[in-house]
């Protein structure tokens, strides 16, 4: 009996260890890369790099201005796109609690939050690109936009469906129309999920490289316009990355450092303002 | 209501204003180019000097050559750029005439990662055994006996090919086409190739480059300055001549010596110099010849026009620096006759 | 105020004007996923029209003889899929189950918490890039050991990143499932003097089960649409892999390679693999998330 018990509790022991294991060697890639990224990378990074153009192959020098005003371009482009449309299907779909129409929406936002970035790449070459005959910054952010929707419609969704039903109630028994109950009552009291929201689509789309190889395209040099091929960071550190130059390839852990610190400010001030600023009700 | 509405106007004006203001900011003239990689080194350098003259940016990436025919045929690109002359189908394929101009030539050479990067020899039947799987160790006797003195470790050979549609790869394959039966057999020459099994493919000169100088035992095929601006280890490959030449500017040029035609196609692989490298090649600029298409502006075409006027002239210089071979005079002046033939609405652009 | 009123009739109009403008974003939604599948599949249809279903398990791609068949890219991407959660499935379970039972909240699950979140944030390119210098090498050494040629890229090197990737998706799926296991029948098992690994082994994990093995599927769908890193670290080879040590191609790289320069009929079957693979992860997604949606309605059934 004695024995029986202690071989369970070994067994308990033993799991619990082995779980704990498990689960903490997981994060270890994560400072591994981490480490990888600031070892090589921030010794490249001073202002030159930040500012300065890309340099022909083989000079030395050189930095990723265009990349990163290009990346910037891309944020901007794709959520003017997405924004005003992931917003507008999440007030939708959360007052469109069952229906048809609304559970079809539903599925699609699973659908295309799960489609690979490449068909969506290819899907924004066959709908921009060739029209316009030319690769250009518009296209890239039609893609990225295509990307961000998804993320901005379920949080929209869920933010909206958590505001309690007698602030709706309240703003309607006082005569307030549906359109501006909605939008003045409802909305701001779910503004900071819905921010959220934004900020981690952004966070999602700034990495994405598969969509832009037959998009945004490129430019070694620095460009505003939105029909013209532009650079971006991911673009940039897969063209440095698979070159045979040492120097290049210090180059793109430095602008994985960049992009890195990106994605993680978008991230952290996604989290501040859940936590610091989500309406209690 | 009025709110809502200003709302979405406000939007659109913000988008009509960010679309209006982006646009006003490109003040300098831009071309896109795209293409082959094997000359990338050079037209990067060329247009960074361009660009410094005369303040039209010419953005040009390396997608491969066959990524550059298939973009001017979209015509999403103003030129592209090939080191295989394009064949008759894409010819047809582009619907209007394509002017072909070489712009330098060049020699891709068998680059490896070998322990202290010894000088090998290469026969051509060695060359052809290695990509074809059939001689899989690098201290192989058929490698051995064209390098006496050489120490050939026990290594496995990782060969490694070009995954995409590649000048490069044509020139590579078409040469062991000619001087292999087995290879013209199974394999044959392409852009494309039907590599055999358990190969590494990489994407653009620089991707082959870049794997092979990161792995012991890799072997893969380049333009010689990714070679050479990596101090990477190539071959001295056995020409028709049975010499073994080193793969350099002047033996690309003893290569270069034959007669040009007036469309300027024409291959230098296997050739007869006595000192030629045998797996030389021009390297083309694609365009068409009819400018007004698609919409463009004729002062678009006007400065490809005068860029790729500056290209087979001035820009010249260039060429020998990057260990590229210049272009001959016969292939100057037929160059310049091609460029002068571009037109708009039929009108040549250039007087 | 009394400038800002407006007669009823303009408020209904405006109404009308809101719930039209919400509905109508709504429907652009269904008619973007619709667009997107018949513009892919109306330029696959060269493709579908010449080589038709045995496309999928032919197994030549051959760009010279113009024959082309999808069958060594499926089988790359499956194979680089499974090895990948195969890996990946112990690491997540142990941290769904670390988080959604052992240590539910402070510091070390925080900790935890937020290294997945920032480990699910890096962009793929990234991951490929870290492969390329680490990974590559270390592949490499263990292919020079077992006495094969040492490629560094290939199957395994893709699988390794991959699971890498997909740790953080399926771990925070599971935690959320683990954490929505009813509290009395745990209860009711510790009352009977259960271990906590009995609890685990017999309880939680029973009746999560089904969550569980959505989360994999969602995972599943994640990897194999997976671009960037995979076609960075694969080796890019059109032939079917013969160990796991081979270079391959999974669908989604042999597209990034091919696309740009793929005309007339290898452009239109790469449209070809692209629809195969947006078909095959559209039903994944579905699948999983109708299984995930199912649990917590009935979690939400069983607290009321």
């Amino acid at each position: 009996m004695e024995k029986q018990i202690n071989i369970r509790l070994f067994k308990d022991t033993l799991f619990k260890g082995l779980v704990c294991l498990f689960a903490f060697a997981s994060a270890l890639p994560l400072f591994l890369i981490l480490y990888y990224i600031t070892k090589n990378g921030i010794a490249v990074i001073n202002w030159d790099f930040l500012f300065n153009l890309p340099r022909p192959i083989g000079e030395s020098g050189g930095g990723i201005g265009s990349a990163i005003v290009g990346t910037i371009m891309l944020i901007i482009l794709s959520g003017v796109i997405s924004i005003p449309f992931g917003i507008a299907t999440g007030i939708y779909l959360s007052e469109q609690k069952k229906g048809k129409l609304s559970s079809i929406v539903r599925l699609c936002v699973i659908v295309l939050q799960g489609t690979p970035s490449i068909v969506i790449g290819i899907i924004a070459y066959i709908w921009v690109v060739l029209p316009l005959k030319t690769f250009s910054a518009m296209s890239g952010g039609i893609a990225l936009s295509i990307m961000m929707l998804p993320v901005i419609i379920k949080t929209t969704e869920e933010t909206l469906k958590l505001i309690p039903y007698h602030l709706k109630e309240a703003s309607l028994a006082l005569g307030v129309p549906y359109y501006k109950t909605m939008l003045k009552v409802i909305l701001p009291a779910g503004l900071s999920g819905i921010v959220t929201g934004i900020l981690l689509s952004i966070a999602r789309i700034t990495g994405e490289t598969a969509p832009l190889l037959f998009t945004a395209f490129g430019n070694q040099f620095m460009n505003l316009n939105i029909l013209k091929p532009i650079d971006s960071l991911p673009y940039r550190i897969f063209y440095y990355a698979m070159s045979p130059y040492p120097e290049w390839h210090t180059f793109a852990w430095g602008a994985s450092f960049i992009l890195v610190v990106f994605t993680l400010v978008f991230n952290l001030i996604a989290r501040g303002i859940s936590a610091k600023w989500k309406t209690q009700f | 209501m009025k709110n809502l509405f200003s709302k979405v106007r406000f939007l659109t004006l913000l988008f009509v204003f960010l679309a209006t203001g982006f646009q006003a900011f490109a003040g300098d003239q831009e071309l896109l180019g795209a293409g082959a990689t094997f000359p990338q080194p050079l037209y990067s350098k060329m247009f960074d000097a361009y660009y410094q003259q005369y303040k039209v940016k010419i953005n040009y990436q390396g997608i491969g050559s066959g990524g550059g025919i298939n973009q001017l045929t979209k015509k999403t690109v103003d030129f592209g750029a090939t080191d295989a002359f394009m064949t008759a189908k894409e010819l047809t394929e582009a619907g209007a005439t394509v002017i072909h101009i070489p712009t330098c030539l060049g020699a891709v050479v068998v680059t490896y990662n070998l322990p202290g990067n010894p000088k090998l020899n290469f026969t051509p039947d060695v060359v052809a055994d290695i990509f074809l799987g059939k001689i899989t160790k690098w201290n192989d006797p058929k490698i051995a006996a064209a390098n006496a003195g050489v120490k050939l470790p026990n290594l496995p050979i990782s060969v490694v090919n070009r995954a995409d549609g590649s000048g490069t790869n044509y020139i590579f394959t078409e040469y062991l086409s000619k001087v292999s039966s087995a290879w013209k057999e199974k394999i044959g020459a392409g852009k494309t190739a039907n590599w055999p099994a358990g190969q590494i493919g990489q994407k653009g000169n620089p991707g082959v480059a870049g794997y092979v100088a990161q792995t012991p035992g890799a072997v893969g095929y380049v333009e010689l300055i990714y070679a050479t601006q990596n101090k990477m280890a190539y071959g001295n490959v056995k020409n028709k001549a049975g010499k073994f030449i080193e793969p350099t500017l002047k033996a690309v040029s003893a290569a270069a010596n034959v007669k040009m035609p007036d469309d300027t196609n024409v291959l230098l692989t296997n050739t007869d110099a006595a000192n030629g490298y045998p797996i030389s090649s021009f390297t083309w600029i694609i365009f068409y010849k009819e400018q007004n298409y698609g919409g463009k502006a004729k002062e678009r075409a006007e400065a490809l026009a005068k860029l790729l006027l500056w290209t087979v002239n001035e820009g010249q210089k260039y060429v020998e620096p990057l260990q590229y071979a210049p272009l001959s005079k016969e292939a100057q002046s037929k160059a310049n006759k091609l460029v002068r033939s571009i037109t708009f609405n039929g009108v040549p652009l250039l007087k | 105020m009394m400038s800002n009123c407006k007669s009823p009739a303009g408020i209904d109009r405006s109404e009308k004007r809101f719930t039209w403008i919400l509905t109508a974003s709504g429907a652009f939604i269904v008619v973007l996923l619709i667009a997107i599948f018949f513009t892919l599949f109306i330029t696959a249809l060269p493709a579908i029209k010449k080589f038709g279903l045995t496309f999928l398990i032919s197994k030549s791609w051959n760009a010279t003889a113009e024959s082309f068949g999808s069958l060594p890219f499926l089988v790359g991407t499956l194979l680089t899929s499974f090895l990948a959660l195969i890996i990946a499935i112990p690491f997540s379970i142990s941290i769904s189950m670390f988080l959604g039972e052992y240590c539910k909240e402070g510091a070390i699950s925080n900790f935890l918490r937020s290294a997945i979140e920032v480990l699910a944030g890096i962009p793929s390119v990234i991951y490929g890039l870290w492969g390329i210098f680490l990974l590559v090498p270390l592949v490499r050494s263990l292919e020079m050991q077992l006495g094969i040629v040492p490629y560094g890229v290939g199957i395994l090197t893709s699988s390794l990143i991959l699971a890498i990737m997909v740790i953080p998706f399926s771990a925070s799926l599971g935690r959320e499932v683990i954490s929505l296991v009813p509290g009395d029948l745990k209860e009711a098992a510790y009352s009977l003097g259960a271990t906590r690994f009995e609890v685990m082994k017999n309880i939680v994990i029973p009746y999560a089960r089904s969550g569980i093995i959505a989360g994999i599927l969602l995972a599943f769908g994640r990897a194999i649409g997976e671009t960037m890193a995979v076609t960075m670290l694969i080796g890019n080879s059109s032939f079917l892999p013969t160990s796991i040590f081979s270079p391959a191609n999974t669908m989604a790289s042999v597209i990034a390679n091919q696309f740009s320069e793929a005309t007339g009929i290898v452009a239109s079957s790469l449209i070809y693999i692209a629809l195969v693979l947006f078909l095959v992860t559209t039903i994944v997604n579905i699948i999983g998330n109708y299984v995930i949606h199912k649990i917590s309605i009935e979690a939400s059934k069983e607290v009321t």
